[in-house]
């Protein structure tokens, strides 16, 4: 079976295959195994419920592939509201003549990741397209959580809270732009695409106080912060000098006019803290293997409501504001 | 003396604390200066710079920036835009351009909505990358919207040369390529900008040497200082010019040494010579006709000049901006774009009316992006 | 688009093209508009796909050691400035 045929999303012989051979092979677990018409699941608390289709562009990319995405990127956004990441709906939009073994390398990597977090994948759907009707592959997941840390809010910063970021910052966005075509850039970049559960779970378990959490996808730690200071109407103050940006990122920034700040992330989260609990939160990130470059960047204050403001090594300051148009189409 | 390292290039010239050590030394000497100083920085890459790094924040207040004309997109009139776009409407066609020119309005579309129309429209990092893709279609018209100051039109040259070379006939150029002395000189004409000083553009240098502003400082009595990009560079050469004004001295002095020499890259300048010459007038937006401001293909070379061969379906009448765009205002340092009534509301870079807000060299553009507390 | 950018080269093949290297990022450009012969461990300035000149060592360096001195000037003249400050100081109380 090298290539996927239009058959194998037709409900008959061969689309029962290829959910055994491949879906059910590597995501195998009771629930989805049991073949229902629906997933039935029992949870004790609030839960958390998150969707996100994926159509990144390549489809594989130094530090992982669009499965690595479709998994980590809908499992994050359960760990942003304090959620332990449970059960993933998976559907796959397949491009007629698609490699077999390219999805199969896509099916594993989302296995991997899954472990990660714990999570399962307990239903799922396919179908298969004609030529030219997708672009290759496109996954949607969904995802529940149980929600083991209430309060976390864009809505809930106070003045005096601590802004602290999990890692370097605009890995994800310029690892994929170095990988498109027409552009002639090459180098070690990876994507920093990754699932963040543990990391929120250590945070929930040292019980820090969280102001708010967001992990920093499209439009980059610009967008994040600029939501915050909008939503809970303050003024979020950034030190230029202390966010982390990796040298390749700067490179690629320096060749193309682009800012790491708006760059998109997949494996970066930015938290808000109060003051006290700052020192706490950043030990808790730094004793984690995926989060061991956390560092304060800024504080809150009420300096000018909805602005962010950037500090910088010179002694002046301006306003960082939300990235525009086109910086990079699918990029997750 | 210790050996250069590449990071020592970016990071000693984004020193804080030389910055630091400049400002300081600007505010003595700027304290004996006779009257205030308006220093015209001609590049827009040099206002992206000092409003990037805020460096007026760090200078005293007799000191003022005016921003110049040296953004190649921003002083494109909108007729010349929608050459490009009937140009990538012609059928069979691919229009190639640099970045900036996409989505710069014209008087009814831009090239960013055709393209979403369906018209084959690149963006290319290279203009080399026009070889390639004329190569691989050969039964399309490829034509090249080339723009640029001095420090692009030699890369124009260099594909000219390739396509010659290999014999390739389906590609077209239209050249919009620019020159910095004319349209100083345009600005002093004018007399309103009341600038006392230059910071000449880098890059531009770097090709054409900085010879072409020797004039300057004889015939305006203002001196000229080239200077590199990064924010040591911008204030090492405001020192310069300070410390000019305070000798009563009035030069052309070279700040960007490490790529800057008086003649200049005289193989690109030959190249550039072999494929082009000055045309007669072009219209720059916001200022009119400049004679001998830009460039156009030599005779031996009518058979690649898509403003010949597409003379039919090419626009002639000349457009103005929309009324309440005061971007050729700005374009002659008469005004700065926080004065604009549409600034930030009405025309931002999604929604642009003008192009100095598309493009990364405009001033409008730089202060929305570096917006100053 | 006046952004060029200084790179080192660490590559040059036989269609005049180089391998250069910015910050970790490698890409190629073309040496079509060089006025000077380069080496591979040049650094050379790249616009748009192109050399555009090979920036010259001595003078980067030389620039570098003026901005020290400057730096080593000030410092001196703050040292100074602090100590005159305390000297005038007003509210001093003699004892």
């Amino acid at each position: 079976m090298k290539q996927i045929q239009l058959s194998h999303g037709g409900g008959g012989k061969e689309t029962n295959s290829l959910i055994h051979d491949l879906f059910y092979r590597y995501f195998g677990n009771d629930i989805l195994i049991a073949a229902e018409d629906a997933a039935v699941l029992e949870v004790k608390n609030k839960i958390a419920f998150t969707t996100d289709s994926f159509t990144v562009s390549p489809i594989f990319f130094n530090g992982g592939n669009i499965g690595k995405l479709a998994i980590a990127g809908t499992v994050n956004d359960l760990a942003m509201m304090g959620a332990k990441p449970l059960y993933l709906s998976s559907a796959f939009m397949i491009e007629e003549g698609f490699s077999f073994d390219d999805l199969e390398t896509i099916v594993k990597t989302m296995a991997e990741e899954l472990k990660q977090s714990g999570a399962k994948i307990v239903c799922g759907d396919t179908k298969v397209v004609p030529k030219g009707a997708v672009d290759q592959i496109f996954i949607n997941t969904s995802g529940i959580g149980e929600i083991e840390k209430e309060g976390i809010s864009a809505n809930n910063l106070h003045e005096g809270d601590v802004i602290i970021v999990s890692g370097d910052v605009g890995r994800h966005g310029a690892a994929i732009l170095m990988e498109r075509e027409g552009l002639g850039i090459s180098g070690d970049l990876q994507s920093d695409c990754a699932t963040l559960w543990s990391a929120v779970q250590a945070l929930i378990d040292s019980n820090v106080t969280i102001s708010a959490l967001r992990d920093a996808t499209r439009g980059g730690l610009s967008a994040v912060l600029n939501e915050w200071a909008e939503q809970s109407s303050v003024c979020l103050e950034i030190e230029e000098a202390s966010v982390p940006v990796d040298e390749a990122v700067q490179g690629i920034c320096e060749l193309f006019g682009f800012e790491a700040f708006d760059f998109a992330n997949e494996g970066t989260f930015i938290i808000a803290v109060p003051q006290q609990h700052a020192v706490l939160a950043v030990q808790v990130l730094q004793s984690v293997d995926i989060t061991s470059k956390a560092t304060i960047i800024g504080h809150v204050t009420m300096k000018k409501e909805g602005k962010v403001i950037l500090h910088s090594l010179y002694g002046s300051s301006r306003y960082l504001d939300l990235p525009k148009g086109e910086l990079l189409p699918r990029i997750c | 003396m210790s050996e250069l390292q590449l990071k020592d290039l970016y990071s000693g010239f984004r020193d804080p604390d030389t910055i630091k050590a400049l400002a300081w030394a600007i505010a003595a000497e700027a304290k004996k200066l006779k009257e205030p100083l308006k220093i015209m920085e001609v590049c827009g890459g040099h206002t992206h710079t000092i409003m990037k790094y805020g460096l007026k924040q760090l200078l005293p207040s007799n000191i003022d920036f005016i921003h110049g004309p040296g953004c190649p997109v921003c002083i494109m009139p909108k007729e010349r835009i929608d050459h490009a776009i009937a140009l990538a409407q012609i059928e069979n066609s691919i229009l190639l351009t640099l970045g900036d020119m996409i989505r710069v309005p014209g008087s009814k579309s831009s090239l960013a909505l055709e393209r979403a129309n369906g018209c084959d429209i690149r963006a290319l990092y290279s203009p080399l990358d026009a070889i390639k893709i004329a190569l691989e279609n050969p039964d399309k018209k490829v034509i090249f919207f080339a723009i640029g100051f001095e420090t692009t039109t030699p890369m124009t040259a260099a594909v000219l040369e390739q396509m010659e070379k290999r014999g390739i006939k389906n590609l077209y150029f239209h050249i919009n390529h620019v020159l910095v002395p004319p349209a100083v000189d345009a600005i002093m004409a004018d007399g309103k900008a009341k600038i006392n000083a230059f910071i000449g553009p880098a890059h531009v240098s770097v090709i054409s040497g900085a010879k072409i502003y020797l004039p300057l400082p004889k015939q305006y009595a203002t001196p000229v200082v080239v200077s590199g990009f990064e924010p040591v560079d911008v204030m090492q050469s405001i020192l310069m010019i300070v410390k000019q004004k305070n000798e009563n001295r009035c030069e052309m002095e070279i700040q960007y040494s490490r790529s800057v020499t008086l003649d200049g890259n005289t193989k690109a300048q030959e190249m550039i010579a072999k494929f082009m010459k000055p045309r007669e007038h072009f219209r720059w937006r916001g200022i009119g006709d400049i004679p001998l401001s830009a460039l156009e293909l030599r005779e031996e070379y009518a058979a690649y000049d898509a403003e010949k061969i597409f003379a039919d379906i090419l626009p002639t009448e000349p457009i103005d901006d929309h009324k309440l765009c005061i971007c050729g205002t700005i374009l002659k340092g008469l005004a700065k774009p926080n004065d604009c009534k549409v600034f930030g509301t009405a025309c931002t870079p999604n929604n642009p009316m003008g192009s100095c807000m598309v493009s990364s060299e405009g001033a409008c553009n730089a202060y929305y992006r570096y917006g100053e507390i | 688009m006046c952004l060029s950018i200084p790179s080192k080269i660490v590559e040059i093949d036989e269609d005049n093209i180089a391998t250069v290297d910015t910050m970790g990022i490698k890409r190629q450009v073309s040496l079509d508009l060089m006025l000077d012969e380069v080496d591979v461990g040049d650094y050379i300035l790249i616009h748009v796909g192109f050399a555009m000149n090979k920036i010259d060592e001595e003078e980067a360096l030389q620039s570098l050691e003026v901005y020290q001195e400057m730096l080593e000037a000030m410092e001196e003249d703050e040292r100074r400035q602090v100590i005159e400050d305390d000297d005038n100081c007003d509210s001093r109380v003699e004892t």
